[in-house]
């Protein structure tokens, strides 16, 4: 997974989204359409407790009052949730060896860059894979067995840790807190569990690699992580699906729950297919991502968001525990007719809470970039503490760079700085670079790595790479 | 090295350069004098091939080649450094690194295998010496957060780093106090070789007391009305700009 600049270089030449393959893997999909029934048959073709079952319907049942909140800058047609199949599962029986894995689903990890086999895995990152609706397999499963931490798929979980899904499922965000959290909480599918033991640092970096695969489906999956007391864990998100001409929808929930004294890393490698040069296709990513701290505990989000047509996501922390901290360092690229609104909330309610927001947002071709923003300081949190960097960079004159920063102070003793800057790519840079024999596509490449440099010094070492490469291939021939 | 014949250049359709005419040959220094708006700058700009100026008539060559054919990179990378009068800045991107990009990209054009980081570390570690730059610039970003010397000395350690055949140092001296003009023409003296050439644009005779030059022309209204010695240099400095607007 580590990659010398040459191999970058190389790489670098087929600039087109190269994961828009299609992989041919009989599927087993359910009808298109959604009601009552279709939440009854998601549930019973996972066999779930009757607990789960009421959670989807009293969920559904709350989604049907709704409307669909339209505040988020970004414009995109009415969906048709009847239009949408809500569950694709590659056909046969789950595998338990890694020698019974499909070989076509084996060729399809290997395309994406995954690696299943432990024997291989270089720098020990477990993966669990999610492929459509279902999770295909997990690695280093008994090796993380050993410390006491569950890394499984979230059916798994229900099945054999059900007193910990039910007691932290909906805690953060709850089944009605959102319109599409609230159709998520009643089809999810699939997605990640992860437990984390008290006092156990987990040696490895747990990952979940996301793939759409069949047309007409739209992807709900549910991650739901649990740092218990004093414990350490970092966690890492990658997403790809095909190019097709129609929209998709992809509309997750992650819910972290950091435990005194614990600290969660989540890093998200965002590359959904973002739709051809012209704005046709690509993936609708409406995501709820939300943590919660308690005493002492510390949850640091990161992304990198290059892919998708239109993004709408917030990845949030709840400060309820004094002393507690929450991050959020990310990276949004538009190019082309691609919308992302994105960016946080800290919410601080306990005292000393200390949160840090930097995002970098870079627009080019005729692409819209807004970071929104919430910092909340309760009347409570004494001592509170916000720092928010929020930088624009446009790179063509048909782009737009949006900032929507909320603050609101309950208590006298807080300390708010925020700081934002819009820039154009300079051509001083770019002529720069030039006199001191570097070509154009090369220094635009250093000057937005160095932009956000910042962001990708968070991630993992591997994701750092990959992160760059993507930022590259985004960007594209997008200076004109 | 360098032939320049009947070289127009111009602005928003407004002519600046009116016909120049220069030879440099290897191991010579030239200085450019002249007034403000006579395009001393511009001549530079054209040369470097900022796209802004269009070169309305006229050749140059470099080596033999047209360099007017080719690309801003491309020029650096056959050995034409421009030294900025106001350099850039580029925040996140180390030093070592642009520096390490600019000499593949210019090795990776000739052909050659990528500088290997023992080999350019040690050559950090020599240039920097040459211009008294602390080493701890090397891992900041590029001219970021440099005083204005700092960055004039950032110019000719990236000189020295990627070794070219001509170098042109667009008014290096101004904003310069007398030790920093001291340490930036001491790295340009020791950088002189039978095979290399500078041209030194500058208003003031002063740099040219450090920097020693064969040729002084000056450059007026578009044209270079006269050349000399390096006398000619501190004959300006007495009689004034003025003096050459009588000349013509």
């Amino acid at each position: 997974m580590a990659y010398s600049e040459d191999e970058l270089k190389k790489e670098l030449k087929d600039q087109e989204y190269k994961y828009g393959f299609t992989s041919n893997i009989a599927s087993e999909v359910i009808p298109k359409g959604l009601n009552e029934d279709v939440v009854r048959l998601i549930s019973t073709k996972k066999n779930e407790p009757q607990w789960l079952l009421d959670f989807r319907l009293k969920a559904f049942a709350h989604w049907k009052t709704m409307v669909e909140k339209r505040w988020a800058h970004v414009s995109y047609p009415t969906i048709d949730f009847q239009n949408i199949s809500y569950y694709a599962a590659p056909k046969g029986k789950k595998e338990v060896s890694w020698d019974e894995v499909d070989p076509e689903m084996k060729a399809t990890m290997d395309k994406l860059g995954i690696s299943m086999d432990e024997q291989k895995a270089l720098s020990g990152v477990a993966v669990d894979f999610v492929f459509d609706s279902v999770s295909v397999k997990t690695s280093f499963k008994e090796k993380l067995g050993e410390l006491g931490v569950i890394f499984c798929s979230f059916s798994e979980a229900v099945a054999e840790h059900p007193e910990l899904v039910k007691k932290y499922l909906g805690s953060v965000v709850p089944s009605t807190d959102n319109f599409y959290a609230a159709l998520n909480s009643a089809v999810f599918s699939d997605g990640s569990f992860c437990y984390i033991p008290k006092g156990v640092r987990c040696p490895m970096e747990l990952s979940t690699y996301f793939r759409i695969n069949e047309a007409n489906t739209g992807q709900f999956e549910r991650t739901l992580l649990i740092a218990d007391e004093n414990s350490y864990v970092s966690y890492l998100e990658g997403c790809t699906a095909p190019m097709r001409d129609e929209n998709q929808l992809h509309a997750a929930v992650v819910e972290l729950i950091s435990l005194d004294g614990a600290e969660i890393k989540y890093s998200t490698v965002q590359n959904w297919y973002p739709g051809d040069k012209d704005g046709k296709g690509g993936i609708y990513n409406f995501v709820t991502k939300r943590g919660i701290c308690y005493t002492g505990s510390k949850i640091s989000w990161t992304q990198v968001e290059t892919g998708s047509a239109v993004t709408w996501k917030y990845p949030s922390c709840i400060l309820k525990g004094d002393n507690s901290i929450g991050e959020f360092y990310s990276v949004a690229v538009t190019n082309h007719y691609q919308q992302a609104d994105t960016g946080t909330k800290m919410i601080h309610l306990g005292k000393n809470t200390k949160s840090t927001i930097i995002s970098k947002g870079i627009s080019a071709g005729f692409s819209n970039n807004s970071y929104r923003g919430l910092v909340q300081i309760n009347k409570n949190a004494t001592n509170a503490r916000n720092f928010t960097q929020c930088d624009s960079l446009l790179m063509s004159d048909h782009c737009g760079a949006h900032t929507f920063p909320y603050i609101e102070v309950k208590n006298s003793t807080a300390k708010i700085e925020h700081e934002a800057t819009t820039s154009k790519i300079g051509e001083d840079q770019i002529f720069y670079c030039n006199q001191r024999g570097i070509s154009t596509e090369k220094a635009i490449n250093l000057i937005v790595n160095g932009y956000c440099k910042d962001v990708l010094n968070k991630l993992p070492m591997e994701f750092a790479v990959e992160a760059q490469k993507l930022l590259e291939i985004s960007l594209e021939g997008s200076v004109g | 090295m360098l032939k320049i014949k009947n070289l127009h250049a111009s602005i928003d359709g407004k002519e600046i350069l009116k016909g120049i005419n220069l030879e440099v040959k290897a191991g010579e220094i030239h200085a450019i004098m002249g007034p403000n708006g006579s395009g001393k700058s511009t001549l530079s700009a054209v040369l470097a091939g900022r796209e802004e100026y269009e070169v309305t008539a006229g050749s140059v060559s470099f080596g033999g080649k047209d360099i007017l054919e080719l690309k801003p990179e491309d020029r650096a990378r056959e050995g034409l450094f421009l030294a900025f009068q106001y350099p850039i800045e580029i925040p996140g991107v180390s030093n070592i690194n642009f520096l390490k990009t600019a000499i593949n990209e210019t090795r990776a054009y000739k052909g050659m295998e990528p500088v290997s980081a023992k080999e350019f570390l040690a050559m950090v570690k020599e240039k920097s010496a040459l211009v008294e730059l602390d080493a701890k610039l090397a891992n900041r970003s590029v001219n970021e957060g440099f005083s204005g010397g700092e960055k004039k000395r950032n110019e000719i350690f990236q000189m020295a780093m990627l070794n070219p055949k001509l170098s042109i140092l667009d008014e290096t001296d101004s904003g310069l106090d007398i030790d920093a003009l001291r340490i930036v023409a001491k790295g340009v003296n020791q950088l002189k070789s039978p095979t290399n050439a500078t041209i030194v644009i500058t208003h003031y005779q002063r740099l040219l007391d450090y920097i020693i030059p064969d040729f002084v022309h000056v450059l007026y209204n578009g044209r270079i009305v006269k050349t000399g010695g390096k006398e000619l240099a501190l004959e300006l400095e007495e009689k004034g700009y003025d003096w050459i607007k009588e000349l013509i």
